[in-house]
């Protein structure tokens, strides 16, 4: 006999998921719809006038050859960050899941980074490298490095990426530990016995097992590199020198709260929103394949 | 169970009625009308935008001004603009000077100043201001749109004991642009300092008051002042000449760039460099956190360009009135906006903050309390400001979407700095991107 819980009131189940719809609905749906509704419309800053112009925005952003830059500083910066932040993540996980002594102690100090806030992480790291006040700007410059951030786009572009990346380094290292940690010990042991080398192993038995727990962090690091780096941009470059570090969401915000420009803005967020949803799709569609669950 | 309850609600209720009819009683006379002013002043300007507040709430009780600190002038512009968007406009906000064309293109969104203090029956006379602050926040024809608020113009500051190392004579700050190269160029070669000069907002007092100040144009129609067709010209032979020869002071760090807008002004107090051109606002804060004697003097001009010096323009921020509140309310802004003119208030909070006194009386009231002589430096911005009579290149600027014109200048000067194109490149390009904003923004606005 099946052991289910029936619910006899057809109401309930959905009175039970109507508080988290109504969430999506007001804070998810409500803003997109709005984004996509305002991306068609000429309208000065105060709302006093608003003129339907089809899609005259999505004409001047993509004719934009600094959009067209953003798109190309997107693209390395989010790769950048993903790619450190997992790497480093996955590198720390496998030696804090060797370590047995005070492996407490390691964990809990690894974790704590998560804790800060964007703009707080990229406050810290503003303050250490500052050319001028920070100390390892200092330092840099004493040793005849002519590190100067706030003219040299390269370095400013490094600078944002390790503080994103190094943000969200624990988020990825709690997920790859525990992903270790739920691989069963007799599987290694089997193949340390048929001879196989600790780098043999990890990467013949570790790492597809753990390929569930990296397909979901590659997902979440790429949606984070794209939307939440934004505090960390906003304190540390404010996306120049140049525009060597505006990416999408940053220009969104700028041309949108700054320059005032509501059309042009709105345009910029639908299409990121239409580039996300296409890079998550090929993500479940393609990477998950190479998946083993 | 359900008694109970029922109970606890009924006591509750007619005790909350009876506590509401009591304190309404207490409150027979008129409750003071509430008046919202959003601003962005931090620190020592913040307390005096609250102690203005307070003083005025003081000498009357039927208006209450409440102040709000509402983040950079950049969050506050966007912060009113979504505010007026949804209905809960402040009654009055402070904006900076580069969002007034923004502000005057918002016919509905805005109350006139002249307007409304004639329809409040208010005494008001616009000539009681100083010409140079409100030709900046008037129409063409001299009507006054908002009210001046915290103004100021761009100074050169610098560091005495540098100086003296460097074997400069500190009472003689270099006067022209030549001189002043030299003396960081000495400055450097003594190691009296790490860097000889930066400078603060960039493209404020590199472009802007620097084309003002030489009488060449930053733009057509008088600087936009004229009409919002107006064109962007500064890519001239004189400017270029000046970016270029920044660049070139890059080398063994004569000048070194500190970022946009206030960011390179930590760089002098430190002592780090040994001049700096940037707000004449900076003063409290140079006073506050430098350990080294330092003076403050005229900017630094091209004796071999026609005319110069000319005079300078403002920078700093006004007071907008919002639209669509009650006339009753309106009585009381305009009352609020009689008390911050009077002389008294305007002398106490130029002298405190470094911001011109916004009244020709209050001018004069300082002179003559013999302020400037024991505070030298403090009168360089008025003396600026009034050293010519302006031309059409020096009364001032006004372009739509001008923050964003700033950062293009800025972007475009970065670029430069950073050796990736040359100095005509960068004013060239600056000019047609800025360009394309203004008809942008012209577009939007019509």
């Amino acid at each position: 006999m099946e052991r289910r819980a029936i619910f006899g009131n057809r109401v309930l189940p959905y009175a039970l998921v109507a508080p988290q719809l109504v969430i999506t609905v007001l804070f998810f749906f409500w803003p997109a719809f709005q984004a996509v509704h305002q991306s068609v419309l000429l309208e000065d800053p105060f709302g006093l006038s608003s003129r339907f112009v089809w899609f005259e925005n999505f004409e001047a952003v993509l004719g934009d050859e600094f959009y067209l830059n953003s798109l190309g500083v997107t693209a390395l910066f989010s790769l950048s960050v993903a790619a450190l932040s997992l790497g480093i993540a996955l590198l720390l996980a496998v030696q804090a899941n060797n370590v047995i002594r005070g492996s407490h102690t390691y964990r809990t100090l690894l974790i704590w980074p998560y804790a800060v806030a964007p703009a707080v992480a990229g406050v810290l790291w503003l303050f250490m490298f500052h050319p001028s006040i920070g100390l390892l700007g200092q330092g840099l410059r004493a040793l005849g490095v002519d590190w100067n951030y706030l003219l040299d786009g390269p370095q400013a572009l490094l600078l944002v990426i390790l503080a994103s990346a190094w943000k969200q380094i624990s988020y990825n290292f709690i997920f790859f530990l525990a992903g270790l940690q739920s691989i069963p010990k007799s599987l290694i042991e089997a193949a340390a016995i048929d001879g196989a080398s600790p780098r043999h192993r990890f990467w013949t038995v570790v790492f597809p097992l753990l390929s569930p727990t990296a397909f979901f962090l590659l997902v979440v690091n790429i949606v984070y590199a794209f939307f939440d780096t934004f505090g960390v941009i906003h304190a540390v470059t404010g996306g120049g020198p140049g525009k060597a570090t505006e990416i999408l969401v940053y220009k969104v915000y700028y041309d949108g709260m700054i320059a005032l420009d509501l059309g042009g803005s709105a345009a910029q967020s639908v299409i990121l929103m239409a580039i996300v949803i296409g890079l998550t799709v090929v993500q479940f569609r393609y990477v998950e394949k190479k998946v083993h669950y | 169970m359900r008694m109970r309850t029922l109970t606890i609600f009924l006591t509750t209720t007619v005790l909350a009625s009876v506590a509401a009819g009591s304190l309404g009683q207490a409150q027979t006379s008129k409750p003071a009308i509430e008046l919202q002013w959003w601003h962005a002043m931090t620190g020592a300007n913040g307390d005096r935008v609250n102690k203005i507040a307070d003083g005025f709430n003081a000498t009357q009780s039927d208006y209450k001004v409440v102040t709000s600190f509402k983040g950079s002038y950049t969050e506050t512009l966007t912060a009113t603009i979504a505010a007026f968007r949804s209905g809960n406009a402040p009654h009055i906000a402070q904006v900076f000077e580069v969002g007034t064309a923004t502000m005057m293109g918002a016919k509905g969104a805005i109350k006139p100043v002249y307007q409304l203090m004639a329809d409040a029956g208010e005494p008001f006379d616009s000539k009681a201001y100083l010409p140079a602050i409100t030709g900046y926040y008037s129409t063409a024809d001299g009507k006054m749109l908002s009210m001046p608020f915290n103004s100021s113009t761009s100074v050169m500051y610098y560091n005495k004991d540098a100086f003296k190392k460097a074997g400069l004579d500190p009472d003689k700050p270099p006067k022209t642009w030549p001189e002043f190269f030299d003396a960081a160029k000495k400055i450097r070669a003594a190691n009296a300092a790490p860097c000889g000069f930066t400078v603060g907002w960039m493209s404020w007092t590199q472009i802007e008051q620097f084309s003002a100040w030489h009488n060449v144009a930053i733009g057509t129609k008088s600087n936009g002042l004229g009409g919002a067709d107006t064109e962007l010209k500064f890519n001239g032979p004189l400017q270029i000449k000046h970016l270029q020869a920044l660049i070139d002071a890059q080398k063994d760090r004569v000048f070194e760039y500190g970022g946009r807008e206030r960011q390179p002004e930590g760089k002098f107090p430190n002592g780090e460099c040994a001049m700096i051109q940037t707000s004449s606002g900076f003063l409290g804060e140079a006073i506050a956190n430098s350990k080294f004697a330092f003076g403050v003097t005229m900017l630094p001009y091209y004796p071999d360009a026609a005319g110069a010096p000319q005079n300078s323009i403002i920078g700093g921020a006004s007071l907008w009135v919002m639209g669509g509140k009650k006339p009753e309310e309106y009585k009381g802004v305009a009352k609020f906006f009689s008390y911050l003119s009077r002389t008294d208030v305007q002398v106490d909070t130029h002298t405190v903050t470094g911001y011109l006194p916004i009244t020709v009386a209050a001018y004069k009231a300082t002179k003559d309390s013999g302020f400037y002589e024991k505070n030298p430096g403090r009168e360089t911005p008025i003396l600026e400001l009034q050293n010519k009579a302006p031309t059409e290149n020096s009364m001032g600027l006004r372009f739509g979407n001008m923050v964003q014109l700033r950062d293009v200048f800025a972007e475009e000067i970065e670029n430069a700095l950073a050796g990736k194109q040359s100095a005509k490149e960068a004013l060239d390009k600056a000019v047609t991107r800025g360009n394309a904003i203004l008809r942008q923004f012209q577009k939007s606005s019509s």
